[in-house]
């Protein structure tokens, strides 16, 4: 093997066919689900369950199913995390808002995935594949309880066969899909036991219609106004206790195992919400360049500092950081998918993604000027939607966090 | 299909290169850059490496194949990562021989590439920048006018390397003033004769340890054969994108060893009872420094790959290296403000790695892969 960064014909053929949907479906109807910002597109949401069969990305959910059990023929290098991020990169160029409303595992299949055994993730993700859209959501963050998952304080508490969840959650995203919309799940973060800390929480699946959880708020939002985000409720909520998922032991707290599984996900999610950042980008900047080459502005590539305009200057700026970016994106990917550790590269990817393309937006609405600021164009819009990617799955700030803990060498209390 | 690793050659290139970094060139940094010199021992030692010759055909009396740009700049940034000064000493022939093997025709290659295929080091130079504040390597202000056999230079350049040292240097000059990249042409020429004069060496604010001089060209006369590619010419643009992608990864080699420094003295460094490390306004220092090394060294690879691949390059190297540059500013900027007074003092390499930084947004064409 060596180094090259030619897409495989299998990736570049779905990277063509998601581009030209994104163009066709995506973009005609961005503005209307914008501007009516609890509306769902329900034809597209049929759709595109029908064409992918849920899940927007490979990377979650039912493809990895099949594997279970069976003994690994030849070490064959697989890519479904790096086509996860294509794929994801060219529906965050047709609209953000779109994609994330899109049906399909998401975050709550995810932990399914990362730590549930063979029957919960039958049980719980096969209805990904049926006719009708389902979402997953994931209930982690509180008022009080962000990044700093280790305050969650939404407890469990075991009663017989059933746990009772008891607490609020907020910013669940697709939170309202998942649970008054379709018959999705939410997986909710729980403590078993506050004084256990992070050895203490637990996730748990909690099915659409369970009595004692209620959507209580629905959140207006600057950018992403498709995708609902939710607060939910949780009083005297009973779960069967087989919904736990991973091991129910509260250890000691040397032994976070449970919390480990998170950030595992947090390992395959972040890569991608870099990748739902640059294809936001590269509408922007798609949209700059050709909208300079029409009035005859030229970039010349290759003149020297001290030569270039501000114009040209931002423009070179925008191109590097992107394609930055997005190497630094597939490079996690790419380690994901030959098994190898990629904490650090993910949360770098997801740092400079996040920031870039926040610049990179912001940047082009201003030199668009009148245009860039009208509503008229969809650049306004884009860059309200990127500033999310530099805010879930964890902040810049976060990013970086975790980013210098690795490189330091520092744990949690050396470098809080 | 995408892939991030190394093959098993670049592997043992970038080892070999990199414990002779660490052994040799980067233990004598503060003495070469204090004593503006570079010990020729070392010289000798990195020339023994091969890797010029290992990457001239046998058919030029060399012992290898053309090297991959990709290979090219993975070893560039291992020797940047002792030092800079050093790394451009040793590099700075390859300029003069790959221009000479990638567009010179039979006659030039017959006659230039087997003086670079010995045992000991031959230095050689390209001179490109020139010493005016709007300096533009497509609008030249020395130009080459044909006269019967030959051509007339006149011009002046700067940040020469190793004009005194050397025989035989590339001369970029304007063949067609007003036409931009495809406006210059290369002169393989001696480095002294009628028409030149070299200056005293250079002072500049940093690679110290590299000799660099500035040239008059007053009516230098050379022979039209001398003309890089004959009578056809030279792709001067391709060179000058081969050029960049060397200088952004000796950019990406010095800011990586800085990071390293940088990092080892905030998690030793103690103030106010704790690692200065353990504070995030230094982690995330630290943090953005390393994202931003990676984030160059992945677009001078990608640059690299797609010259090897034999796309279009040119774009993307002149991307890397404008990125490269300004990444090596930031991150050496941040490892003097994070050694504090420390990193101000000669006692401590950051302030080199800071004076030599600045010169990547002025550097073209003295390196090349």
């Amino acid at each position: 093997m060596m180094i090259d960064f030619e897409l495989s014909p299998r990736i570049k053929g779905t990277k063509n066919m998601i581009h030209m949907f994104a163009e066709s479906a995506l973009r005609p109807i961005a503005r209307e689900y914008d501007t009516n910002e609890h509306k769902k597109p329900q034809d597209l949401l049929k759709m595109v369950q029908k064409v992918m069969g849920g899940g927007i990305s490979g990377a979650f959910g039912t493809e990895e199913k099949k594997k279970e059990g069976e003994e690994p023929k030849e070490k064959k290098r697989r890519e479904t995390n790096l086509a996860g991020g294509v794929t994801v990169e060219e529906i965050f160029w047709g609209d953000a808002g779109l994609a994330l409303s899109f049906p399909g595992p998401g975050l709550g299949g995810a932990a399914v995935q990362a730590s549930g055994t063979p029957e919960q993730k039958e049980k719980f993700l096969a209805r990904f594949a049926g006719e009708e859209p389902v979402w997953g959501a994931m209930a982690i963050t509180e008022a009080e309880a962000g990044s700093d998952t280790a305050n969650i304080r939404t407890t469990a508490v075991l009663d017989g066969d059933e746990y009772i969840l008891n607490g609020e959650k907020i910013f669940v995203t697709s939170g309202k899909s998942a649970l008054v919309e379709s018959q999705g799940f939410v997986v909710v973060w729980a403590t078993l036991d506050r004084k256990a800390g992070r050895a203490g929480i637990k996730p748990f699946v909690v099915e659409h219609g369970t009595p004692g959880m209620e959507v209580t708020k629905i959140e207006d939002k600057l950018g992403i106004r498709c995708s609902d985000t939710v607060s939910l409720a949780f009083m005297d909520c009973r779960v069967p206790k087989e919904n736990l998922l991973g091991n129910p032991e509260v250890v000691d707290k040397s032994k976070t195992e449970g919390f480990k599984k998170v950030m595992a996900t947090f390992d395959a999610t972040r890569p991608l919400v870099a990748a739902m950042a640059i294809g936001v980008g590269s509408a922007a900047l798609d949209l700059l360049k050709k909208t300079l080459a029409e009035e005859g502005v030229e970039i010349r590539y290759g003149i020297s500092p001290c030569r270039m305009t501000a114009l040209e200057r931002d423009i070179m700026k925008m191109d590097a950081d992107l394609k930055a970016a997005r190497l630094l994106t597939w490079r996690a990917l790419w380690m994901l998918d030959n098994g190898q550790r990629n904490d650090l590269q993910s949360s770098m990817a997801k740092a400079k993604a996040g920031s870039a393309v926040t610049w990179i937006t912001q940047k082009a609405v201003e030199i668009m000027g009148p245009l860039g600021y009208s509503q008229d164009l969809l650049l306004e819009k884009w860059m309200r939607d990127s500033k999310i990617n530099d805010i879930f799955e964890g902040t810049g700030q976060i990013q970086l966090l975790v980013t210098a803990r690795r490189l330091l060498g520092f744990s949690r209390e050396q470098l809080k | 299909m995408i892939s991030f690793e190394l093959s098993d050659e670049q592997k043992l290139v970038k080892d070999t290169v990199a414990s002779f970094a660490a052994d040799q060139i980067e233990p004598i940094m503060r003495e070469s850059d204090d004593s503006e010199n570079v010990r020729q021992d070392i010289i000798s030692k990195g020339w023994g490496l091969g890797l010029l010759g290992g990457s001239i055909p046998e058919e030029y009396e060399g012992f290898g194949e053309e090297i991959s740009a990709l290979t090219g700049v993975i070893a560039i940034e291992e020797l940047a990562w002792g030092d800079l000064s050093t790394a451009l000493y040793l590099t700075a022939p390859a300029a003069l021989a790959l221009s000479v093997l990638d567009q010179g025709n039979e006659e030039q290659k017959k006659e230039i590439l087997p003086a670079f295929t010995g045992e000991e080091y031959r230095p050689a130079s390209c001179a490109l920048v020139e010493p005016y504040f709007n300096f533009c390597p497509s609008a030249l202000k020395a130009v080459a006018v044909r006269d019967g056999d030959e051509y007339v230079l006149n011009g002046k350049k700067c940040l020469v390397p190793l004009a005194q040292e050397s025989e035989s240097m590339i001369i970029f000059a304007a063949t067609q003033p007003g036409m931009g990249f495809s406006s210059v042409d290369a002169f393989v020429v001696p480095a002294a004769g009628q028409g030149v004069t070299v200056s005293e060496r250079e002072r500049n604010m940093g690679i110290k340890a590299l000799p660099t001089y500035q040239l008059e060209l007053k009516d230098r006369r050379v022979p039209a054969a001398s003309r890089l590619g004959g009578e056809s010419g030279s792709d001067f643009l391709r060179l000058l994108s081969r050029s960049r992608l060397a200088l952004a990864a000796l950019a990406v080699g010095m800011s990586r060893r800085c990071v390293e420094y940088s990092r080892d003295y905030s998690i030793q460094r103690v103030a106010f009872g704790d690692p200065i490390a353990s504070r995030q306004a230094i982690a995330f220092m630290v943090a953005e420094m390393a994202i931003e090394v990676d984030a160059a060294r992945l677009l001078t690879w990608e640059a690299a790959w797609r010259c090897d691949k034999g796309m279009d390059f040119e774009k993307d190297a002149a991307l890397a290296k404008n990125y490269a540059a300004e990444m090596a500013m930031m991150v050496c900027d941040r490892g003097v403000q994070i050694m504090g007074g420390h990193g101000y003092i000669n006692e401590n390499p950051v302030e080199l790695w800071f004076r030599n930084a600045r010169g990547f947004a002025t550097f073209e064409g003295m390196v090349m892969v």
